[in-house]
């Protein structure tokens, strides 16, 4: 946390590393062979390896039981088919992570199993997916019989569900999301309303100051989460909350200052103020509340997990 | 105590309707923001045949006079279906020049021969697609300035958070009027250019949240369609509130603006606040419900999405709005 605290305050650059380094890396101490560790982390780490995550699929967004790709039995391994949609960074990427499903007749949470794949293998096809904010961003993989060894199979067959659930928990808050990218914004806030606010103009303030407190909050609310987390306690349906928080701060905080900048708020790119940094920060924000699981779904979880209200009939 | 539009006046509201839907006015926008600028005037002079370049032109050259609540009318179609161009701003310009006693473009911008650009500073800094209109025009203080022929600079073309739009910084020019009747046309134009947007937002709020239920009604997650979730129907039910409560306020400004009332800057004002906070909660819900499809380039929704957090910010931000209610209210002179 002090790491990312200092990372982000230096305005260091986005890490084309993250999805290894904060997501499936975590998932390998926890459910990974001592092999696999030795064999990925330190190219991971040096980012000679650049990983995509691949969930999603067009017919399992939220309802992420109802995936459709298979991988079947071959020899010494298995054969995936089918396709994922929205992986990031997988135009670029050098390798994905994901579940695919290998035995057809369990129940849908059932039967799924985490694979470790090569994007440039054959059989799989990267197809880039312009996004809202202009990055090449996310893509679609399509997968015809791609070859994936014994080796790369995280955790036990058919028990993908559990292992993939321990990455989403980091995805929501702690380490892909730490307090520190949200802190550094919110000074970088500060600064613009102290440059350019009207000081005769009370409601932009308020606003300064309720997105200070928020990632003033979530900050010392994560080292609460990375103390539980060192008494042996695990991250869980409490990453909902963090999800919420710091989804809906990012909005707030590039609203603000877009209403801040007056006329100036829509020029875009290097024409735009402070380089076109708040407009990019806030389109990509926007996505925030879709990914990492919806924020509808996330509010699902706290009250039916957390609050233990009736669950609803969504299964 | 009769607050409903004419049957007239809803009539050339489904015209203007029928006329875009089949325009496929997606591509025109696209094209708009690839710098292929044909479709949109094609599509403009076609709104022309409608009478909509004439609108706020006199009637002595070629106009139809016809008044704010007509010019809601129209541009609510417009943002209905995200036309790109400086179309408020050449009814704006339109404005400022008869109201200055400048003729020459009248005729032209009547019939959508021309389009026009124009800079109100403060609110309104820059040229709106300069590129594209002849003339474009600069208030400063009380001189009426053409920037785009002789002696005038322009800035490259500065690109927009709605990619089908481009700003332009103006100064100098050759200097076409000058005094307090130019100082009156520039506020009267801005408070007309003001509505227009918040009409055009109103039109983008509804197109926003029709496409949001449509995905809603079709999208299947955890085997219904997603519109089945009460997150979902909530949310979008929100939106059609906020759209609900921000028409009367623009139809009232607009007839506040017509009857040259007192306290036109304020109706103005609200409206433009109302409109934009229910456009951009419509924007939002319908990004939230659409998932990541609505999350590319590829996906049209953005071209509203875009287009409405730019139009937030055009011809005066909820800052500046907020303001104009709050000096009305405290019973201060209104600042234009
Ligand atoms: C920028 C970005 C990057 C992404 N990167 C990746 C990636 O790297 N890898 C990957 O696998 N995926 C990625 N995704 C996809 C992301 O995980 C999905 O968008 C997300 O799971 C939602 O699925 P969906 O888009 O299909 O929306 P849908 O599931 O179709 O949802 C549509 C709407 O319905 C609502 N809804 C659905 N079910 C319910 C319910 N039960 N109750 C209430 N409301 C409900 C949703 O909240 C949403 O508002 C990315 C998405 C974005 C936007």
């Amino acid at each position: 946390m002090i790491f990312e605290e200092e990372y982000y305050a230096a305005g260091a650059p986005a890490r084309v590393s993250q999805n290894g380094i904060f997501l499936l890396a975590p998932t390998l101490f926890a459910h990974g062979t001592e092999e696999q560790r030795a064999r990925l982390l330190p190219r991971m780490a040096r980012a000679d390896d650049v990983w995509a995550q691949a969930w999603s699929e067009p017919e399992a967004g939220s309802d992420l039981a109802a995936i459709r790709s298979v991988a079947v039995r071959a020899d010494g391994g298995w054969l995936l088919r089918g396709q994922k949609t929205w992986s990031s960074r997988a135009t670029y990427a050098d390798k994905g992570f994901g579940l695919f499903r290998t035995d057809p007749t369990a129940e849908r949470h059932r039967g799924l199993t985490y694979l470790l794949f090569d994007l440039r293998a054959a059989g799989v096809t990267v197809r880039p997916i312009p996004q809202l904010d202009g990055e090449p961003g996310f893509a679609e993989i399509f997968f015809d019989e791609a070859f994936v060894p014994d080796a790369d199979v995280v955790g036990e067959v058919d028990q993908g569900w559990r292992v993939a659930m321990s990455t989403a928990s980091n995805e929501r808050g702690l380490t892909l999301r730490s307090p520190g990218r949200f802190c550094a914004a919110a000074d970088r806030l500060v600064d613009l309303w102290r440059r350019v606010g009207d000081a005769s103009e009370a409601a932009p303030a308020d606003r300064v100051v309720d997105a200070w407190i928020t990632a003033h909050a979530y900050r010392l609310r994560t080292f609460g989460t990375a103390t539980r987390l060192l008494e042996g306690g695990t991250l869980g349906p409490e990453s909902s909350v963090d999800k919420l928080v710091w989804s809906e701060l990012d909005v707030a905080l590039h609203e603000t200052a877009l209403e801040l900048l007056g006329a100036e708020a829509e020029l875009s790119g290097p024409d735009g103020p402070d380089g076109g940094r708040w407009l990019s920060g806030y389109l990509f924000s926007l996505a925030g509340p879709i990914y990492a699981g919806t924020n509808e779904i996330q509010r699902d979880v706290i009250a039916e997990r957390l609050l233990g209200l009736p669950r609803g009939d969504r299964r | 105590m009769r607050f409903a539009l004419s049957a007239e006046r809803l009539a050339f509201a489904a015209s203007l309707h029928d006329l875009l839907a089949a325009a496929d006015t997606p591509a025109v926008a696209r094209g708009f923001a690839a710098g292929d600028y044909e479709p949109g005037r094609t599509l403009w002079k076609r709104l022309a045949e409608l009478g909509v370049a004439a609108l706020t032109v006199p009637e002595r050259w070629g106009g139809l006079d016809a008044g704010p609540v007509d010019v809601v009318v129209a541009f609510e179609e417009l943002g209905h279906h995200a036309v790109p161009g400086p179309v408020v701003e050449s009814a704006a310009a339109a404005i400022v020049l008869a109201e200055s006693g400048v003729t020459t473009w009248l005729t032209d911008l009547a019939r959508g021969e021309v389009m026009a650009s124009v800079a109100l500073p403060p609110h309104v800094p820059y040229a709106l697609d300069a590129s594209v209109a002849a003339p474009v025009l600069a208030v400063e203080h009380d001189a009426l300035s053409r920037v785009d022929a002789t002696g005038g600079a322009r800035s490259a073309a500065m690109s927009s958070v709605d990619p089908a739009r481009r700003l332009f910084t103006v100064t100098g020019g050759e200097v076409l009027a000058r005094g307090e009747e130019v100082r009156r046309a520039a506020a009267h134009a801005f408070e007309l250019g003001a509505l227009a947007t918040a009409a055009q937002m109103l039109g983008a709020g509804r197109a926003l949240l029709e496409m949001a239920t449509g995905h809603a009604k079709a999208r299947v997650q955890f085997g219904r369609p997603v519109g089945s979730f009460q997150a979902v129907k909530h949310r979008l039910a929100d939106v059609y509130v906020a759209l609900e409560l921000a028409r009367p306020l623009l139809f009232g400004a607009a007839i506040a603006v017509a009857d040259r009332s007192e306290a036109a800057a304020r109706d103005v004002s609200a409206a433009k606040v109302a409109c934009a906070e229910a456009a951009y909660r419509a924007a939002r819900a319908a990004l939230q419900v659409h998932g990541a499809v609505g999350y590319t380039r590829e996906c049209d929704l953005g071209l509203w999405l875009t287009k409405v957090r730019a139009l937030m910010s055009a011809w005066g931000t909820g800052t500046v709005h907020r303001a104009r209610v709050r000096a009305a209210l405290a019973g201060r002179e209104v600042r234009r």
